[in-house]
């Protein structure tokens, strides 16, 4: 396959292994763009994007707002707090007033799921979701299997056990299809109640001793226990929560020993990993943040490098 | 619309003397390969490149270094195109400044390829000078670009299509012009 063809990038749940596979190999040759002394090729020069982020975020709006710039696209970025949301406006208003300024393409984290599928269904603009509430986070488990691939040459027959809150993360769901329709085994890890209520839909094992779940994997994925989406009495404290389901290097002595250790940030260090675990010689961390770049870059330039039927 | 086999401009023997007469011509032109790097434009000026280096090799007993050069994210047909590209990636493992950066590609036509590439190469370095090796001429160029090498100059009406195979990639090294006849 050649291109990706469609409007939206909006989940990984809607989208075929074949179209995965083409934004990794995309995503290869961005890599080396960032890599020189001139990061910038003209691809995209004169479209513009609009960033539009209602919720809190660094790495995921770096990463984009840099993706932009190496692809030589204008861009505009606005922050919940500081736009006319507060003042009551509609997100569809809100977007179809930037779109008539000649915004083509929209990259939204937004609080609500569904968020950004109602905005693509509402604007001509391709949509980007950069997170949308406990849905998915697609473009984060592009790069997380994008940092996968390039370590371990392949996707196939990996094991990977997902660890803490799945519950209220966007981050896993989209791991948990991407990763499956890839070929991976996938298992998730975690306390009952941090699991959520349709885990069956995604076909995952689930473990409540991390020892278990880890046992023969070739990746573990720390998730962030989410402070703010955490309603009360899903766990007794947050150091009960690190006694009993951190990531520590004693808890994983089960796993492979080539094992790589992810976890999409920001981290809680010492809640669910160890600051020993986040920067020792398994930890990819910072290589997931440098493929969110390429992983973006090559969603901007399959979206809008090209003409649209 | 169906193609017609109208006539082979160049067959294995021929291509390998047209490339290596190309060498001799570096040589001379750059009086020696001190500074010489070549850079294969994908995808088949990168096969043509490697050979062009080994016939280097052989006269001079010198590995001049070789890079190759995906040039999709320069094109500047992007936007009227219906089928996108795929990117494939850049691989230049050296500093392009002051280099005398030989660019290799198999059909010289229109000179855009050649105008996207040198954008390409100078947002990688800052070289002391470009030049051009192609296979094939076959004119109708749309840009001021000309070649500092030529294997064979093929005039051709803009209805035929000048078809370039190498060993390398397509089990054969041959050029035939297809004449396209409606059907």
């Amino acid at each position: 396959m050649q291109t990706l063809r469609r409007k939206d990038i909006l989940g990984l749940e809607e989208m075929s292994a074949e179209e995965i596979n083409l934004i990794l190999e995309t995503a290869r040759s961005m890599r080396e763009i960032m890599q020189r002394k001139i990061k910038k090729v003209p691809v995209l020069r004169g479209r513009s994007v609009l960033n539009l982020f209602y919720e809190p975020s660094t790495r995921t709006k770096a990463s984009f707002e840099l993706a932009q710039k190496y692809m030589s696209s204008d861009s505009v970025s606005v922050a919940g707090t500081s736009s006319s949301l507060v003042k009551g406006e509609t997100l569809k208003d809100t977007v179809r007033n930037v779109e008539i300024m000649g915004i083509e393409c929209v990259i939204m984290r937004h609080p609500v799921s569904g968020s950004s599928h109602y905005l693509a269904r509402n604007v001509e603009a391709s949509v980007i979701n950069a997170g949308d509430g406990m849905h998915e986070h697609p473009t984060q488990g592009l790069l997380d299997m994008f940092t996968i691939w390039e370590k371990k040459g392949r996707l196939e027959e990996l094991k990977v056990a997902i660890v803490g809150d799945i519950r209220h993360s966007r981050v896993a769901r989209s791991n948990l299809w991407g990763l499956q329709k890839m070929g991976a085994e996938v298992v998730v890890a975690g306390p009952p109640t941090l699991m959520p209520p349709d885990l069956n839909a995604f076909g995952v094992k689930h473990f409540t001793v991390i020892e278990e779940a880890v046992d023969g994997a070739d990746v573990v994925m720390a998730l962030r226990l989410q402070k703010e989406r955490q309603e009360s009495g899903l766990f007794p404290s947050m150091r009960e929560y690190a006694e009993l389901y951190g990531l520590t290097p004693q808890r994983i002595t089960r796993a492979k020993e080539d094992l790589l250790i992810m976890h999409p940030g920001p981290m809680n260090r010492g809640i669910e990993i160890s600051s020993e675990l986040a920067d020792g010689p398994q930890s990819v961390v910072l290589e997931q943040a440098a493929s969110g770049v390429a992983v973006r870059m090559a969603l901007l330039y399959l979206l809008l490098g090209g003409t649209k039927e | 619309m169906a193609l017609k086999h109208k006539a082979t401009v160049m067959d294995e023997k021929t291509m390998q003397q047209a490339l290596r007469r190309i060498a001799h011509e570096i040589i001379e032109h750059n009086r020696g390969t001190e500074k010489v790097v070549l850079i294969g434009i994908r995808k088949r000026g990168v096969p043509l490149a490697e050979r062009l280096q080994e016939y280097l090799c052989e006269i001079e007993d010198f590995e001049i270094p070789l890079g190759i050069l995906d040039i999709t994210l320069y094109r500047d047909d992007l936007i009227q195109r219906q089928d996108q590209p795929e990117v494939h990636t850049t691989d230049v493992p050296f500093d392009l400044t002051d280099k005398h950066v030989v660019v290799i590609d198999d059909v010289l036509f229109t000179g855009r390829t050649v105008r996207a590439a040198m954008d390409a190469l100078i947002d990688l370095g800052r070289p002391a000078g470009i030049q051009l090796a192609v296979l094939i001429d076959r004119g109708h160029r749309e840009l001021p670009i000309r070649a500092d090498y030529v294997g064979k100059n093929v005039p051709s009406s803009r209805s035929e299509l000048v078809e370039v195979k190498v060993k390398e990639i397509d089990q054969a090294d041959r050029v035939d012009i297809l004449e396209k006849i409606a059907e």
